[in-house]
């Protein structure tokens, strides 16, 4: 049974394979079946999770003002044909993927402005069907990818969401439509650093970090700390298979922060000396849960069992209206996992790539509204989706 | 809240005694709580001798048909409270026995909008505070009684007011008034009519608390007495009679305004004999007494409107059950009311319309006292009566207010409904299995549409007696050819390993995250957490309420006691016949339950899927709608 319907209602099922999908609907395919057929992904791995595992090599703050600067001068697109405006939309949206210090989110964030400010319509209506089309092709691009889809419905909530659309003049409206559209890249843009403020708070001298995953939140709060010569070692569990664990190591070698890697199972096993735990997020659900890199589950869980407080840095624009009961109750989303030898032919191997972590594990989440509970996200999402 | 029992006190092992004891409590300040008293502020037994203690003795008169009622017993022990009870009494009576008087306190008139009795509150606790016992060394300790439930009525005025109540058997009581009248007389000497004449406005007050009409011998030696403030209660009493409805969730252990409340009723009920000593407070009447004395008075009623006198009736005999059902039959009787309403002369169509609904929704009450749904939707009819502009013509108005209950209707059930449908069948997987408690009618709806997405589950209809509402919901779901079992709940924990979603309707969802729904949610809530099974409950958003509820006991409705006495059918069971009076036995037939939010995964509604703990933002952002549309 590895077909699952994502509680979120996602467009894929009008927009993309129509086809792939109602063999599956109709039948639960064979056991037996490998996951690879069945998947109705058109990349059988994730792009999401491919372009992170490019990102890993290559952290500077270089890319960041080059990013900021790029906004600023980027010219007016001017695409009558509207046959190219996906294109376009997809194009802006590498463009500024492919930097590897802007999350996913906030590229396309940046390049739904950008449709903003390149579109032609001249009424309220045209542009908003504009941009719904924009963003659901967005969204196609990757399915599995929470924060982007999640990101894409907030601005166009946050957007859409203004008195300016009653204004008579339309070239007004929009103007203002366009500065709610950069705010919010803004705002998006700047919640890493707010975060890394607001969690100074939690570290204090002498205390011991355990990180999972290879979250530039993450990084960027433990940055902050060190920048504030704060006292403190970190403990990065491997991370396999992407190797997150050695990568952050790095990073924060060079910060001059004590770093002691563990392999996964190790866990349990440092949790006595460790104080807190942290961790980012590929996305925080309704409930107050968040869904992170595989093995997030797992650490939260013996963190909770030894009464270690789990902290979750997430930016705001991370927060989908998805509501998972169960592990499997999220749009499959699955990597290739090299065990260092070949795999004999009969055996499966579970490649999913993220987990969920139920809220009642969690004890705040750091997120550039603020420090919360995790019961705050419904509220916030009940709030923008009345 | 730690109850300590008393090891001496337990004469009558009905009678629990539970709190804090104190020998005395020489209080002459008033004092929120505790303060010493025992019963309720009957003005004829205020003493002027300024002795502290325990303020009034004359109980309240019982009930004339029951001589067997049971001592009242303090609830507080029990498992419920975390509600704030805080009882307790021990009294030595002259003559040596023990009264339990842990009483269930009621607010004085807490929700009479009349001003009629400015300071009530204050008042008739100072009158308890002020009188005393006679030297009989009696010593008691006040009971406070504050439901949670309470704390969202009108809090304005009568807020301070704490009346005291007790009960005690009959000969405790007279003997307690021969005892104070002794004591009385002796304090009268003293000159106390001073104390009587400034407690006459307190007169008043008790007048609302106590029973001005009851002709029960206790209450007339007690109100020969209180010779002073006899005139006041006459005034007060016509007073009384053009107040509203009483309020919808009034305290039935209180027994004068349960009499005043008689008065005025249309629906004549009759008490029910044997009351279980917790649920004192809530209702209960004789079943099935009423049903023809009103539909013989079907045509003869002129202040009711024949739709509102149908939906009562239907009520009554329990053809429309459920919280949209009854919701919306009322707003349809409402909605034919407006259609045929004129307004009098000289009266404006706001208060007047307004005092009609009122009317009619004391009436429903008397019928079957309301649901949350159907409190919900009276306060937005009113608010919209309220809010129509005076400038608009009759007609206009009625048609304005015709279309808002329609938009109502449509916008909060029915396509609240289709909204839940959508999200919940989200949730519903090929391979599943979805357990499923009593009737609910979202939770229906969600079955049938992923029958027709053509989801392949299937159903386990959880049943109970006496009401069996999942037979109901089977036929319909059989019908449809969803593949079902059907079992009752002594077996839920048996079935459960196999269970993988457990969807629940409700009746309410409350503040605090707890799910108000039919009897028996809460045991299979409970069990589904234990095996780790999701818990969806699927209610409409208009059925939320600001108030926090922490147990079943504080507020819930009594239904038929037979009922569960007897097993329809099965005559050769009947082995309760004939012992329905019996003193000793006490039929509980609970219609609603609490289950904490701790055992709901998520909680289904209009506005999406939501964690519980998200109710109260809903709750909030509902009310802002409101008051803007």
């Amino acid at each position: 049974m590895w077909r699952r319907s994502a509680s979120f209602v996602l467009d894929k099922h009008h927009n993309n394979k129509p086809i792939s999908l109602t063999p599956s609907l109709d039948s639960p395919p064979p056991l037996s079946d490998s996951m690879a057929e069945v998947n109705p992904n058109p990349n059988p791995v994730s792009a999401y999770y491919q372009t992170r595992a490019k990102h890993h090599g290559i952290v500077t703050s270089d890319w960041l003002e080059q990013a900021q600067a790029a906004v600023v001068r980027y010219p007016d697109k001017d695409s009558p044909v509207a046959g190219r405006r996906p294109f376009s939309v997809i194009e802006e949206f590498d463009n500024w993927r492919q930097q590897p210090d802007l999350a996913e989110a906030v590229a396309a964030i940046r390049a739904l402005a950008a449709v903003i400010r390149a579109s032609e319509a001249t009424t309220m209506m045209e542009l908003e069907i504009e941009l719904k089309k924009a963003s659901d092709t967005l969204k196609s691009w990757d399915t599995t990818s929470i924060s982007l889809t999640a990101g894409c419905d907030l601005f166009m909530r946050y957007v859409t969401r203004t008195s300016a659309l009653e204004f008579e003049d339309f070239n007004a409206a929009k103007a203002r439509v366009l500065g709610r559209a950069e705010k919010f890249g803004e705002i998006s843009y700047k919640a890493r650093k707010i975060i890394a403020v607001l969690s100074q708070d939690f570290i204090f001298d002498g205390c011991t970090i355990l990180v999972h995953g290879f979250s530039r939140v993450v990084l960027e709060i433990l940055k902050t700390a060190a920048q504030n010569k704060k006292l403190f070692r970190v403990l990065c569990t491997e991370g396999r298979p992407d190797k997150t664990g050695v990568l952050l190591a790095k990073e924060l070698a060079k910060l001059d922060v004590p770093v002691k890697l563990l392999i996964d199972s190790a866990v349990a096993y440092s949790m006595d000396e460790v104080d807190m735990v942290i961790f980012g997020a590929d996305g925080v659900v309704e409930s107050g849960g968040v869904i992170n890199m595989m093995g997030t589950y797992q650490i939260a869980l013996v963190a909770h069992t030894m009464n270690k407080p789990v902290y979750v840095a997430a930016e705001s624009y991370k927060f989908a209206r998805l509501y998972p009961l169960d592990q499997k109750d999220l749009e499959p989303a699955l990597r290739p996992v090299d065990f260092g030898v070949p795999v004999p032919p009969k055996v499966e191997v579970e490649r999913s790539a993220r987990d969920y972590t139920p809220p009642q594990y969690l004890t705040m989440l750091f997120t550039d509204l603020g420090v919360l509970t995790p019961s705050v996200v419904s509220d916030e999402l009940i709030q923008l989706y009345l | 809240m730690e109850s300590r029992r008393n090891p001496r006190a337990v004469v009558d092992p009905k009678v629990r005694q539970v709190g804090f004891f104190t020998s005395s409590q020489p209080d002459s300040t008033y004092q929120p709580d505790p303060i010493a008293s025992e019963s309720h502020p009957v003005v004829s037994s205020i003493s002027p001798s300024g002795n502290s203690l325990s303020p009034v003795m004359i109980p309240p008169p019982r009930h004339n048909s029951s001589d067997t009622f049971p001592l009242r017993a303090a609830a507080a022990a029990s498992a419920v409270s975390p509600s704030s009870f805080s009882y307790s009494t021990r009294r030595d009576f002259p003559d040596g026995s023990m009264t339990a008087s842990p009483g269930r306190v009621s607010r004085a008139s807490f929700s009479k909008p009349s001003s009629s009795l400015p300071g009530v509150g204050m008042d008739s606790m100072a009158a308890a505070k002020s009188s005393s016992v006679p030297a009989s060394g009696l010593t008691t300790v006040s009971v406070v009684n504050m439901p949670p439930g309470l704390s969202e009525k009108e809090s304005d005025q009568k807020k301070n007011s704490k009346p005291l109540k007790e009960k005690t058997t009959k000969a405790e009581r007279r003997a307690l008034q021969e005892a104070q009248r002794a004591a009385k007389a002796a304090a009268k000497a003293e000159g106390g009519k001073a104390p009587l004449v400034s407690s006459g406005s307190v007169a008043s007050t008790n007048v609302k608390v106590t029973k001005p009409a009851k002709p029960s011998s206790q209450k007339n030696d007690v109100a020969a007495v209180a010779a002073g403030p006899s005139e006041k209660k006459g005034g007060q009493a016509e007073k009384d009679r053009k107040k509203d409805a009483p309020h919808p969730r009034m305290q039935y252990d209180d027994e004068s305004r349960v009499v005043k409340a008689k008065r005025r009723a249309v629906v004549k009920q009759t008490e029910a004999k044997n009351r279980v000593e917790l649920f004192r407070h809530l209702p209960q009447y004789e079943h099935g007494t009423q049903l023809p004395d009103l539909e013989t008075k079907f045509f003869q009623l002129d202040p009711m409107h024949p739709a509102v006198y149908k939906v009562g009736l239907q009520y009554l005999s329990g053809d429309i059950s459920g919280g949209n059902a009854r919701c919306i039959a009322m707003l349809q009787a409402f909605q034919e009311v407006v259609k045929d309403y004129s307004t009098p002369s000289e009266k404006t169509l706001n208060r007047d319309m307004t005092a009609k609904i009122s009317s009619y929704v004391s009436f429903l009450i008397e019928c079957r006292p309301l649901s949350v749904s159907m409190g919900n939707a009276i306060r937005f009819v009113k608010n919209r009566i309220a809010k129509l502009p005076i400038t608009l013509s009759e007609s206009e108005a009625k048609a304005a207010l015709q279309s808002d209950i329609e938009r109502f209707i449509n916008e909060k059930i029915v396509m609240a409904d289709t909204v839940i449908v959508k999200h919940a069948v989200t949730k519903i997987r090929d391979g599943d299995v979805l357990l499923t408690y009593g009737s609910p009618t979202a939770v229906e709806m969600v079955l049938l549409h992923a029958h027709e997405l053509k989801k392949k589950f299937r159903v386990l209809v959880v049943d109970s007696r006496p009401k069996l509402e999942g037979q109901l919901l089977l036929r319909r779901l059989i019908k449809r050819g969803i593949n079902c079992t059907y079992t009752h709940i002594n077996a839920v924990s048996y079935i459960m390993h196999e269970v993988t979603k457990v969807f629940l309707g409700a009746s309410s969802v409350l503040s605090n995250g707890t799910v108000y729904s039919r009897v028996g949610t809460a045991s299979v809530a409970m069990v589904a957490s234990a095996f780790r099974v999701p818990v969806l409950v699927c209610c409409e958003a208009y059925k939320f309420h600001e108030r926090v509820q922490l147990d079943s006991i504080c507020s819930n409705e009594l239904g038929d006691p037979n009922a569960i006495s007897k097993v329809r059918g099965r005559e050769d069971i009947n082995y309760l016949d004939g012992l329905t009076n019996n003193a000793n036995l006490q039929f509980l037939n609970l219609m609603y339950d609490a289950t904490p939010s701790d055992y709901i995964s998520m909680i289904i509604t209009d506005y999406g899927m939501v964690p519980p703990t998200s109710v109260p933002v809903i709750v909030r952002e509902y009310q802002k709608e409101h008051s803007l549309v």
